[in-house]
């Protein structure tokens, strides 16, 4: 396993199953533990050229909670970008303020523009469509808490599949749990090919389905994602896609599911996740993001080398 | 005597066997425009192999194997041939690199790379049949998505 100190996470490809668990194992013990000054005098600079909550917030708070501090932007607007400064040009600059550099860009690849510009390591809070690495390893974390495991899991992927960030990075790295893989959206937010030909080349057992009707008995985990109104470049076709599921507890029990279901979501949800779930066993997604903080705790401490 | 469509040259490199059409594509990457001495183009010649093939002779100018991959991508049958006082000294093909660096435009609309001034780059995942994954946005790239820059 190769060493997270001074590493840039930037894809979920980068990282084997080996070091996936090792982030996993190291989240478990920043819940058990005090770690309060494991990072005292460490800087962490938040570029957020996007809006984010949790994320961004996970993200000071574990920093804080470590003992260190944070600098940064959760707007573009506020930021040199709005004076047409190159975002090459902006992290070579923050770099000189800081220890680590988290980024959210709304284009794809920025974050690994960043990494190459950056002696310092990059953390990809969010590039585009492409990737939410941090994300990933917090929805591991819980499915492995509340599964129990992660290995040969049947989990179905629903609603935006084409632009959402967190299945794309989510399904690679269930690839290495031997997961069977439902992917379930209306015919124009499918996974884009080549996302399924590289799951496929690795053995995947993949479906495409337009509802869960017939296979929601098999799944054991349901990745309940929003249909994301700014990645439209045309309003009339979202307007098609708009709440096409409302996943409520009535209608999982009407089309059968099983007991022990987990129902996940990165938030924020809009329509497609009822209220009428929250109070249920089936609903983790308020867990998962609290366990935005242990895991990015972890994360940060390994790639600033306070831990090993 | 053998009869040469494009005129022989003294020392330099001649690029052979490239697909006709793409004939322009290879004399723009390998930046013909720049140079000072003689250089002949031709296409639409007569080939065993390709039916048709266009050539390049680059007087004055050694290419080495390096340079000779840039071309690889859009002219895999390409020989590259270095000639010395009218004569073949070394001849060898041409390689699809491991790495493409601004050669090819990433297909991704929403790529940092098209909206930044920098070299695009692309990492070689496959060969045969090519496929290239961009190494920002990660999205990987058939042989119908390839547009050169």
């Amino acid at each position: 396993m190769a060493s997270f100190q001074q590493r840039d996470i930037i894809s979920i490809r980068h990282f084997n199953k080996d070091e996936l668990l090792y982030i996993l194992d190291l989240a478990r013990r920043m819940e058990q533990m005090d770690h309060a000054d494991l990072l005292k005098g460490k800087v962490l600079a938040s570029l957020f050229f996007e809006p984010s909550t949790r994320t961004r917030l996970s993200f000071e708070s574990s920093m804080k909670r470590l003992g260190g501090t944070v600098i940064g932007f959760a707007e573009s607007g506020v930021s040199s970008a709005a004076k047409g400064e190159s975002l090459s040009d902006s992290v070579r600059i923050v770099e000189g303020y800081c220890d680590i550099i988290v980024l959210r860009h709304y284009l794809e690849g920025s974050a690994q523009l960043a990494a190459d510009v950056a002696a310092i390591p990059v953390i990809n809070a969010g590039d585009g469509a492409n990737q939410h690495p941090t994300q990933t390893f917090l929805d591991l974390y819980t499915i492995q808490k509340t599964k129990g495991t992660l290995e040969g899991l049947t989990i179905g992927f629903l609603g935006d599949l084409k632009y959402g960030r967190t299945v794309h990075s989510l399904a690679y790295a269930l690839a290495h749990f031997g997961a069977e893989m439902y992917f379930i959206s209306p015919p124009s937010l499918r996974l884009p090919g080549d996302f399924m030909e590289v799951l496929k080349d690795r053995k995947v057992k993949c479906h495409e389905n337009e509802s869960l009707m017939g296979i929601s008995k098999r799944l054991d985990v349901i990745y309940c994602t929003r249909i994301q109104k700014e990645r439209f470049a045309d309003p009339v076709e979202f307007e098609k896609v708009r709440g096409i599921y409302r996943l409520s507890k009535a209608m999982l029990e009407e089309v059968g599911i099983k007991d022990d279901l987990k129902v996940l979501h990165p938030l924020p949800r809009v329509d497609e996740m009822d209220d009428s779930l929250d109070a249920t066993d089936y609903a983790v997604y308020f867990h998962q993001a609290r366990n935005g903080v242990p895991v990015r705790k972890a994360i940060l401490a390994a790639v600033l080398g306070a831990i090993a | 005597m053998k009869h040469l469509d494009v005129a022989a040259i003294k020392d330099g490199s001649v690029i052979d066997h490239i697909d006709s059409k793409s004939t322009l594509k290879v004399a723009d990457i390998l930046n013909i425009q720049n140079e000072e001495q003689v250089v002949l183009v031709g296409v639409n010649l007569t080939s065993k192999f390709l039916k048709k093939k266009g050539i390049i002779k680059i007087e004055g100018k050694i290419i080495d194997q390096k340079e000779a991959n840039k071309i690889a991508l859009i002219a895999p049958n390409a020989t590259v041939n270095i000639i010395k006082d009218y004569e073949v000294v070394k001849k060898f093909n041409t390689v699809i690199p491991e790495i493409i660096e601004g050669i090819v435009k990433c297909f991704n609309p929403n790529c940092v790379s098209n909206h930044n001034n920098i070299k695009t780059k692309q990492h070689v995942v496959n060969k045969n049949p090519i496929r290239l994954q961009c190494h920002y946005c990660e999205r990987i790239m058939g042989a119908k998505d390839i547009v050169l820059i």
